[in-house]
């Protein structure tokens, strides 16, 4: 076992830079994850070959996987860097932000487009207001429930459009996080009352006629989310939206 | 819609609520966060919010939620703004169900619940182990439509630097910072919300998110908020150690059956799975027949402590006791503990399902916090609905909700009250300062800018100065040497010798946070120069944590100093001459400080003074005892 831990980090300065490349090289310590490291790194930013440099920017807030903040590149794949554990991973380490997003600096990038979706495919239940109506919501039952939650549990990482084949900086597509959502939302017992207006969101340009069905989302979601799943619901739901819409009904 | 407007500074389950509320009231918003508001601690809550529904058989009432959270925060809280959020409890889970969250269900379709700390009846409603994300995603998504509407107007990637005043002291506006170009901008508004969380990366390492800095809060106590009772720190019983990070293992853990344990001797070193029942030691069980492992967070963490630090009984002689799930039914701790489960598995390569998980006491929760104001109903004793007092802080026009206030826990938080009343006082502030601005006769935006100007030059200033100063100090090392300060000094269990000495180091670090050199000149995206703001502003609060310990020579709820305990007498009960004695000790001490903590900024430190707490719900009769 080697005593210290190698990194290769992608960095850049500003959206409009190059990037550029540096190595780090830090004592081993059993328990250390890539955010951990990378805390250790920034306290004292000199690089292998001894140069003194600006601390690595990168993005973090829970450490338990449970925020989507840390996601990035991690020898190539995509994850959340808190619960990348240095021992199961090869050296050097090579750190790079996500490809689909635009760079802030370094290992931080800009993920607004996927926040901006869950407006546009309005995904949330109408209420009244906020207060109470002296009623719970209707039943649901267990396996009702088993079904869906799983869905809830989205940490809008952006996993799953790092390695869409269809999803890229310059189209529109909203991919399976957004038709997850909608899923979610649509099997809700009141929420699928506004059902059409989701669905009508996923019908022209970036909705769900452009998936590929590469599949490759379901591969890499941190939470495990059946995304193919919802997919193929959706698209059915998205399918029978359009024949009432042409039958006025 | 309304000419006036209100800035949110937060943008977790208390900012969201504030802003819904807000918002809903005709008022726009202008949500200011450090970054996307779904990413908040928030979700981190795991175990659930608790809300007397009594759908368990338990004759569950709503007075006794009352009852347990005035006791099981030591009689510290003011006791009306509890009531009214215990009342209205299970009508803020209703709302969160209308809204889509998807709790946990009985074979009815019905919301399921459990059992939590310091509490007898089942009263914890849930979704899975992943309560808080659930609830801070309903109230997001709401929050979004109104976005989509055009009257909330976010401000992701923005850090809150201070209030603005006008002439007469209340609060006009803001500066905040923006996170990207690292530009000082002001921003006018009738009213501003805090809602910016705990403060647990104080002590370094915590269960607390990366971002839970405090700093807001202490840049408003700096500005003249009073901060109180803020040595009320909760160690939660059940972390798990790391290196950058002391997870949070949730207390339903406890509820759903978990049993906490050490071997009996302490040099056996058998896998644990091969210790036989006589030869462990499950203290909690012992020491408190009454609710065993249940016995709330303050109980439990000092009783791992004892066994650790005093008796000697850590796992192999380090800060570790065993919480097993082992002997519970997979399916049933698969569905109900599923998430913590896997947040174990992945940072320890343990399952929890196999083999017991090691867990030891850490930094949680802030009971204190920004003082806030209540309007009391004199007949019913509770909080007058719509007051503009209604969490007001010290300085008119900012409120305070959330983990920032302190307002309901007292000297020690119920688990799955922390949920309850970040909804329940954001929903509240929602509210009040909506009266607040309406009534109002001078709108925000006439008022002449050269007092913004002036405010945003003052922060500017602070940032060259950071950028331009060529000190020999690393702020990264700083935060790292105030953490392990704090955790040593300012702890589970404390002593003045020690807090005297904290507050002499603390003071050496506010100076060297003073001679810093930042190694990164870049204007763009420059987190060190954040982080350098960030650790000056904890630096400061630290103080309040550790003076208002050193004063406060007694034991209550969290805060515990040996030299100042007044033990239950071993073995007696109501109805014992020495139960009567103590009972009457008990009393002679809250004369004397049962009193809010009020700590207020100068030059030199914080200054210290005490208010009386309105006990006008549950009068202060019966001591804790959960024997």
């Amino acid at each position: 076992m080697t005593n210290t831990i190698r990194f290769k980090i992608k960095r850049q300065d500003s959206p409009d830079s190059s990037p550029y490349w540096q190595e780090f090289e830090i004592p081993y310590k059993a328990g250390h994850n890539v955010v951990s490291a990378l805390m250790v790194i920034r306290e004292t930013p000199v690089t292998r070959d001894g140069k003194k440099v600006k601390p690595v920017v990168w993005e973090c807030n829970c450490m338990e996987e449970v925020c989507g903040a840390c996601t990035m590149l991690i020898n190539g794949e995509v994850k959340q860097s808190c619960s990348a554990l240095i021992d199961d991973l090869d050296q050097p380490i090579v750190l790079e932000p996500m490809s689909k997003f635009p760079v802030v600096r370094d290992l931080m990038v800009d993920r607004n487009r996927m926040f901006e979706n869950l407006k546009k495919s309005k995904a949330w239940v109408d209420i009244d207001g906020s207060w109470d109506i002296h009623e719970g919501a209707p039943r649901i039952s267990q396996e009702e429930w088993d079904r869906t939650y799983i869905f809830s549990r989205c940490i809008t990482c952006g996993s799953c459009l790092e390695v869409c084949p269809q999803f890229d900086k310059d189209n529109d597509f909203m991919g399976a996080q957004i038709i997850a959502q909608v899923y979610l939302k649509n099997t809700h017992p009141t929420g699928k009352f506004k059902s059409a207006d989701r669905l009508h969101a996923l019908m022209g340009k970036g909705g769900i006629a452009e998936c590929g069905n590469a599949q490759n989302c379901v591969e890499v979601c941190p939470k495990e989310i059946p995304l193919t799943t919802a997919i193929g619901d959706v698209g059915r739901q998205v399918t029978f939206q359009v024949l009432k819409d042409w039958f006025g009904k | 819609m309304s000419e006036k407007r209100i800035i949110v500074v937060g943008g977790g389950l208390g900012g969201l609520w504030a802003t819904l509320r807000i918002a809903e009231a005709g008022i726009p918003v202008d949500l200011f966060s450090l970054f996307e508001v779904k990413r908040s601690h928030s979700a981190c809550a795991q175990g659930g919010i608790n809300a007397c529904m009594d759908t368990k058989g338990d004759r569950d009432t709503t007075w006794q939620h009352i009852v347990d959270t005035i006791k099981g925060g030591g009689y510290l809280g003011n006791q009306p703004p509890i009531k009214t959020m215990c009342e209205e409890a299970p009508g803020l889970v209703r709302t969160f169900e209308r809204m889509g969250v998807t709790f946990s269900r009985t074979a009815e379709g019905i919301m399921d619940l459990r059992h939590f700390g310091g509490v007898k009846n089942m009263r914890t409603c849930f979704a899975g182990a992943s309560t808080g994300q659930q609830l801070l995603y309903g109230v997001d998504e709401q929050v979004r439509r109104y976005e989509d509407m055009g009257v909330v107007k976010k401000y992701e990637w923005w850090e809150f630097l201070s209030v603005v005043k006008n002439d007469e002291g209340s609060c006009r506006g803001i500066t905040a910072m923006d996170l990207r170009t690292m530009k000082v901008y002001s921003f006018k508004a009738d009213a501003v919300v805090l809602a910016t969380g705990g403060l647990g990366l104080i002590y370094g390492r915590s269960t607390n998110s990366t971002n839970s800095t405090g700093a807001a809060a202490s840049r408003v106590y700096q500005q003249g908020a009073e901060f109180m009772n803020g040595e009320f720190i909760q160690f939660h019983p059940t972390g798990m150690p790391g290196d950058d990070k002391n997870r949070l293992m949730t207390e339903a853990a406890r509820g759903e059956g978990g049993r906490i344990w050490v071997p009996k001797d302490p040099k056996n070193s058998r896998d644990p799975m091969q210790i036989p029942e006589e030869d462990r030691f499950y203290f909690l069980e012992e020491w408190y027949p009454a609710f065993g492992n249940t016995v709330p967070r303050d109980v439990a963490s000092r009783a791992i402590w004892k066994v650790v630090k005093h008796m000697g009984l850590g796992l192999r002689g380090e800060d570790r006791v065993y919480l097993d799930l082992t002997h519970l039914d997979r399916h049933f701790i698969e569905t109900r503990l599923g998430a913590i489960l896997d947040i174990y598995q992945t940072f320890s390569g343990q399952d929890p399902r196999e083999v017991p998980m090691e867990i030891f006491p850490a930094t949680h929760y802030s009971m204190g916090g920004l003082w806030v104001d209540f309007e009391k109903d004199e007949t019913t004793n509770a909080m007058v609905h719509h007051s503009p007092r209604n969490h007001q802080t010290s300085i008119p026009g900012l409120f305070a909700c959330g983990e920032c206030d302190g307002a309901y826990h007292g000297a020690n938080r119920l688990g799955a009250n922390s949920l309850l009343s970040a909804s329940f006082s954001g929903r509240v502030v929602g509210e009040s300062a909506s009266i607040y601005v309406k009534g109002m006769q001078k709108k925000s935006k006439d008022i002449k800018d050269s007092a913004f100007e002036f405010e945003r030059q003052r922060q500017e200033g602070i940032n060259d100065g950071l950028m331009k100063c060529d000190g020999t100090e690393n702020a990264y090392t700083l935060h790292k040497e105030l953490g392990e300060l704090m955790t040593k000094k300012v702890s589970v269990e404390r002593n003045n010798d020690e807090l005297d000495h904290a507050l002499e180091e603390l003071k050496n670090l506010e100076e060297r946070s003073h001679h810093l050199d930042l190694g990164d000149s870049q204007t763009w995206s420059n987190t060190t120069l954040q982080y350098a703001r960030q650790v000056q502003d904890m630096i400061v609060l630290a103080q309040v944590i550790a003076k208002g310990a050193r004063l406060r020579d007694e034991c209550r709820g969290a805060h515990y100093k040996a030299g100042f305990d007044i033990a239950i007498p071993e073995g007696k009960f109501p109805g014992d001459p020495e139960w009567d004695e103590y009972v009457v000790k008990w009393k002679a001490n809250n004369e004397k400080w049962l009193k809010s903590t009020i700590a207020k900024h100068t030059e030199d430190g914080p200054e210290i003074s005490y208010r009386e707490v309105d006990t006008s719900v549950f009068p202060v009769e019966k001591p804790r005892d959960y024997r």
